[in-house]
């Protein structure tokens, strides 16, 4: 039996199409590290990310945001799926082929202190991808080291100082400078500015922006920050427990969200505002475990929809279009594919009905 | 409002310096505040502000280099905590004041099963025996509201999750009734809704205790939620303090009002941030005259050659910085984006 690939957003002409997209780690237990079942980091995610474009990914710990991103460049390998970017399989590369592909696919990781080797000069650290793919050599790649620092915002001359001499935010655009001179199409990145502080964390959100706008640039933008990836993003994937349970415009995302954990989410985010007093929807309990995700909707323990019910623990919610590009994980949320009928032969009581709590204020 | 009777503690002219052979870091530079019974209030600021210093000087726990400089004073109950001894600030730490830091799994002991480490408190401190200790520690987690707490309190840290790591620290921190909290980020490790959970249970025992909390954090947001009086901190000092209304509605510091504009809001369309220019300088060279002037999109010639006082702006508002003294000055700028 097959079930046809719901693919959220689908784009005609995508720089990054990815299907059924899983990794699972072996669960080890006992001194012999035996398996004892997997846990389901990402667990058939398909989308499309556009030509310089981006597509924010939300979630909390544990949802598989970041084995996400680290899948699709194959610095962890996948289960299972397909991964085209640019039409070329990047599963079937090998080798030299697959050298080459990462010149195209980069990555900006989160935490400044730890990405960057306190060994090696930044000038050397960003030189590095400059050398190893044959861009640039010599005083060549040193003017060109020189330029990609300036573009970030460093000075020039501090290509020969070494990671402990800059602060976080300065590490971070080191980072920046090191993944954009393989000229690179395509960025993960992973929680770039959470590690940093609020006035620091705006100078990288601008020159991430500026750098797309001028370099066409697509990201693949993985945040838990609600506000931030609302800043940045075009299209949004809301994922819990390895699935997507949500995607939609940025727009349509924040101003009307559908799945019951989105909602709980968007409401959860402290608002800088004393005066206004919002209605938060405060999840009952913690994410569960991965290993041992619940049957049905994995979000149902949690939920407040106001007809959850026993099917929500039986009938495993299709990701459907709800609203034109509006894609949804609910059985309760209607319309919906899954007949009441079957519903109810699942234990349902409650008929699906359009929940709506108010959430955030509109600036 | 609240009588000067009400104080429960009283900081005056705080400084911790740290000596580093030919430096000194002066961490904490000035620090004033007061605390009334039952109030929250909000400490924020960036990395480096000085913050975190000025929480562990409350306690006495700053280790050499670290020294809190003569002049200090820090009146807590009516007493001077730096006269005490060390029994005498021991009798004081988790009984009368308590805190929860930001890491919850580093602060508990993986060895112990999380009932012992709360009944540990009580036997220590309040020397109950082994089994009243016990029953006190049940009672603390079904408080913070850990579900069946008869059967958790055997579990060890490993088996919890960050949120109800960070329960178990608060239970441990309230074991001895304590009049006031320091709560040093508590909720900066966790999600979002977990984050959501527990800033609702310390808002909720703050009510059912009369618990006085200084909440130390980065996010405005969380200020704006829970506190009612805001400190805001920058290069050792409270750059400006405001009930927090009043703080969000006219922010009176240009760095406080750089914060404001620098965050990213739900619903907020803008398609570049304001930034603040520039990093905090280290507390080993703090600039001349106003530490903020570096950055500061106002700053003339006054702010590098004399250090701001604390101006009073009326209605328990006040800011270090000479705008406040010169209003003619403080014209609408457009914020930096670059």
């Amino acid at each position: 039996m097959t079930t046809p690939t719901v693919v959220p957003g689908v784009l005609a002409d995508p720089l990054l199409a990815v299907r059924r997209l899983t990794k699972y780690f072996p669960v080890q237990e006992g001194l012999f590290g035996r398996a004892r079942g997997q846990v389901k980091a990402v667990d058939g995610v398909s989308l499309d990310v556009g030509h310089g474009e981006t597509l924010g990914v939300v979630g909390e710990s544990g949802c598989g945001k970041t084995t996400l991103g680290r899948a699709i460049l194959r610095l962890v390998e996948p289960t299972s799926g397909d991964i085209r970017f640019d039409g070329v399989d990047v599963r079937a590369l090998r080798g030299r082929a697959l050298r080459t592909m990462r010149r195209s696919m980069q990555i900006i990781f989160q935490d400044p202190f730890s990405s960057l080797n306190p060994r090696m000069t930044i000038g050397a650290t960003v030189r590095e991808g400059l050398t190893v793919h044959r861009i640039a050599e010599g005083e060549a790649a040193d003017r060109r080291v020189r330029q990609l620092l300036e573009e970030v915002g460093l000075r020039g001359e501090y290509a020969s100082r070494y990671p402990h001499e800059f602060s976080g935010g300065q590490r971070q655009r080191v980072g920046i400078a090191r993944a954009l001179a393989v000229e690179p199409r395509f960025i993960v990145c992973d929680e770039p500015v959470s590690a940093l502080d609020v006035s620091v964390q705006a100078q990288v959100i601008n020159l991430l922006r500026d750098l797309q706008r001028d370099r066409g640039l697509a990201y693949l933008f993985i945040a838990h920050d609600l506000s931030v990836v609302e800043h940045m993003a075009n299209r949004v994937a809301v994922m819990y427990l390895g699935r997507i349970v949500e995607f939609a415009s940025s727009e349509a995302l924040y101003r009307e969200p559908l799945m019951p954990y989105t909602q709980a989410l968007l409401s959860a985010v402290p608002v800088p505002d004393p005066v206004t007093k919002r209605q938060r929807i405060v999840l009952a309990g913690d994410v569960p475990s991965p290993a041992n995700p619940p049957p049905g909707c994995v979000f149902h323990p949690r939920c407040h929809h106001p007809a959850r019910d026993a099917a929500c623990a039986a009938i495993v919610p299709p990701l459907e279009e709800k609203a034109p590009g509006h894609w949804v994980a609910c059985i309760k949320q209607p319309p919906t594919a899954v007949p009441w009928d079957v519903q109810r032969q699942a234990g349902a009581t409650h008929e699906p009905l359009r929940h709506l709590p108010v959430l955030a204020p509109q600036a | 409002m609240t009588s000067p009777a009400d104080v429960l503690l009283r900081v005056t002219d705080l400084r911790t310096h740290f000596h580093l052979g030919g430096e000194v870091a002066r961490a904490v530079d000035g620090v004033s505040f007061d605390i009334h019974a039952g109030e929250t209030v909000g400490m924020v600021g960036e990395s480096g502000c000085g913050k975190s210093v000025t929480a562990l000087s409350l306690l006495r726990l700053v280790d050499p280099p670290g020294r809190i400089e003569p002049g200090s004073r820090i009146e807590f109950e009516g007493r001077d905590l730096l006269a005490l001894d060390n029994e005498g600030i021991r009798r004081i730490r988790g009984n009368r004041i308590a805190m929860v830091f930001q890491e919850p799994m580093t602060a508990l002991n993986p060895v112990f099963s999380i009932g012992d480490q709360v009944a540990e408190v009580a036997r220590v401190h309040a020397g109950a025996s082994r089994k009243a200790a016990w029953e006190r520690a049940v009672e603390m987690l079904n408080l913070v509201g850990i579900p069946d707490p008869r059967e958790r309190a055997k579990a060890y840290p490993h088996q919890l999750s960050g949120g109800m790591r960070q329960r178990v620290l608060i239970a441990m921190a309230l074991v001895m009734n304590p009049s006031l909290l320091i709560a040093d980020e508590p909720t900066t490790a966790l999600d979002v809704t977990i984050q959501a959970q527990i800033l609702e249970l310390l808002a909720s025992l703050q009510q059912k205790l009369g618990l006085a909390v200084l909440l130390i954090t980065h996010d405005l947001g969380v200020v704006a939620e829970v506190t009612s009086r805001v400190l805001v901190m920058y290069g050792g000092q409270v750059v400006e303090r405001a009930p927090v209304r009043e703080l969000f509605a006219n922010p009176r510091h240009p760095y406080t009002r750089g914060l404001l504009q620098a965050m990213p809001r739900l619903g907020d369309h803008r398609d570049r941030l304001a930034v603040i220019p520039g990093t905090v300088p280290p507390p080993t060279r703090w600039p001349s005259g106003c530490r903020f002037r570096d950055r500061c999109p106002y700053a003339w010639e006054r702010c590098a050659t004399e250090a701001p006082p604390e101006y009073p702006a009326g209605n328990g508002h006040g800011a270090r910085c000479h705008l406040v003294d010169e209003p003619a000055r403080d014209v609408a700028l457009a914020a930096p984006v670059a």
